[in-house]
């Protein structure tokens, strides 16, 4: 204890501070950019996924295995799997991108999951409505279905990506300079590892939070009824 | 030659034959109703028409052209000719009344905008629901939401219009004002196919009546004649049973 406080102030000091702050923007940003690309690609899969025909059975088939596969696969196998395979590709791939291909990766695979569950909880009749007015499979999904399935995407999604921030320390192991890698090694610059880790920890809760409050904020946005969610504006000066 | 005329219609649910040769025929500006017990195949038969249950064989003209559905531009051609109003109203929830009449005539038909609007206000007018053009269906009763689902279909301006039991989901004292809105359909010389179980509406609005049980058609005629002097027992059961009541 008397070794925390002794070098508290030390610790604290600019150059740490400004260190740790740029390891969470680096733990934040890629955790972001990884899910928002792999939410985004996820709507794709599950879009292909759902391509009726026998034609389009191996398309079904390549979409249900990767989803199935890469939610079996530990997140840190994915890490070493993308960084040994993008390096024998292009060998000066920054490990930032590499971080983020990953997380990219397997938030797919847990994301389409939710995707799909999302848009079958909107009654079929929705889409035989849009059928008979003969909106395309595409548009009953962006105009029709999607905004029914939002309520039911959101909350899981966000709650997925605010696991994943934490999750995220596994990507230190190949040298990506986040928070867990900038925690170990003030931790090895003799700092007490209470501290270092007592911040980083801190540090996390920081990260996280506010995205479960606007997760919160929007499931209970989305919940309220469309005719309701519209009088309530307006009454808004 | 009839406007829409169906011969030998099938089609299966998995190895269930429901539709057993279906054929009838309909002229400009008539209202045909399909009457039957549940589950003689009278939703199916408009399903089929719409493309969204699958014909197993027979044929479909519609306005001297050949239907088979068996491409999808032969069923895009019978969607973009036919309209159809279903039980449950179907009302896309994410919309407004004035979306659900606009979608279709403007991204799919790419109407005017203008005149788009213009014929969806005149519609909600007829349906008399001028005041609930900005609501969301969960604002509105059961009898109003089948109107906008009736105006939604009209706003299409299709050839045929198909009626699924628009009213046995609607409480009582509901059913009134949707009927009143067919009957002004019915004076203008829309053409409509009609299943329903309101004996009255029917006798009063069609001017053909096809009985249908278990995926065939057992008898068809004017209402008089299958109402009054039916000439099959199973005619004769049904409407003896459902006039009763
Ligand atoms: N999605 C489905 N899957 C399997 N069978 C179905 C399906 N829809 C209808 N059927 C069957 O097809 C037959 C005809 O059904 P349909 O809905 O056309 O009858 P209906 O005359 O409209 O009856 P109702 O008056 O109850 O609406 C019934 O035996 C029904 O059980
Ligand atoms: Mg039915």
């Amino acid at each position: 204890m008397e070794r925390i406080l002794e070098q508290a102030p030390r610790f604290f000091s600019g150059p740490n501070l400004t260190l740790l702050f740029e390891s969470a923007m680096l733990t934040l940003g890629m955790t972001l950019a990884g899910c928002l690309i792999g939410f985004g690609l996820a709507f794709v899969l599950v879009f292909l996924r759902q391509t009726p025909g026998l034609w389009a059975l191996p398309l079904r088939l390549v979409c249900i295995t990767y989803v199935e596969v890469f939610r079996r696969i530990p997140f840190i196998v994915v890490i070493y799997l993308v960084l040994f395979f993008i390096q024998t590709v292009t060998p000066d791939a920054s490990l930032f991108t590499i971080a983020v291909i990953a997380i990219c990766l397997y938030a797919v695979a847990y994301t389409a999951d939710i995707i799909r569950g999302g848009l079958e909880s909107v009654p079929a009749t929705q889409v035989e409505a849009a059928q008979a007015m003969n909106l395309s499979r595409l548009q009953t999904n962006l105009r029709i279905v999607l905004p029914q399935a939002w309520p039911v995407i959101v909350p899981p999604a966000i709650a997925f990506a605010v696991s994943f921030i934490k999750d995220t320390a596994l990507v230190s192991q190949v040298g990506v300079f986040e928070l867990t890698f900038r925690g170990k090694e003030l931790n090895n610059q003799g700092y007490s590892g209470i501290l270092v880790f007592g911040t980083i920890a801190f540090c996390y809760f920081l990260l996280s939070f506010p995205l479960s409050l606007l997760g919160q904020h929007l499931e209970k946005r989305l919940a309220t009824p469309r005719g309701e969610r519209r009088t309530r504006k307006i009454r808004q000066p | 030659m009839p406007h829409l005329a169906v011969s030998d219609v099938r089609a299966k649910y998995g190895s269930l034959e429901v539709l057993k040769g279906i054929s009838f025929s309909i002229e400009k500006g008539e209202i045909v109703a399909l009457v039957g017990p549940s589950g003689s195949g009278k939703s199916t038969v408009l399903r089929a028409l719409m493309g969204l249950t699958p014909i197993t064989g027979g044929d479909v003209d519609l306005a001297g052209e050949r239907l088979n559905y068996s491409s999808s531009r032969e069923v895009r051609a019978a969607r973009d000719r036919m309209a159809i109003v279903f039980q449950q109203y179907n009302l896309f929830q994410n919309m407004t009344v004035m979306q659900n009449l606009t979608l279709a005539p403007l991204k799919i038909k790419r109407w005017d905008r203008a005149e788009v609007e213009a014929e969806a206000r005149r519609l909600l007018g007829l349906v008399g629901l001028s005041d609930k053009i900005d609501a969301y269906s969960d604002q509105l009763s059961g009898g109003q939401q089948q109107r906008v689902a009736l105006a939604r279909a009209l706003a299409l301006k299709p050839q045929i219009l198909l009626l699924d039991e628009v009213t046995s989901a609607l409480d009582p004292e509901l059913v009134g004002e949707v009927l009143d809105a067919i009957r002004k359909l019915a004076a203008e010389g829309m053409t409509m196919v009609i299943v329903s179980h309101e004996m009255g509406f029917v006798r009063e609005v069609a001017d053909k009546v096809v009985f249908m049980d278990a995926g065939q058609i057992i008898e068809a005629g004017t209402p008089a004649e299958l109402f009054d002097t039916p000439k099959t027992d199973r005619a004769q059961n049904f409407f003896s049973n459902i006039l009763r009541h």
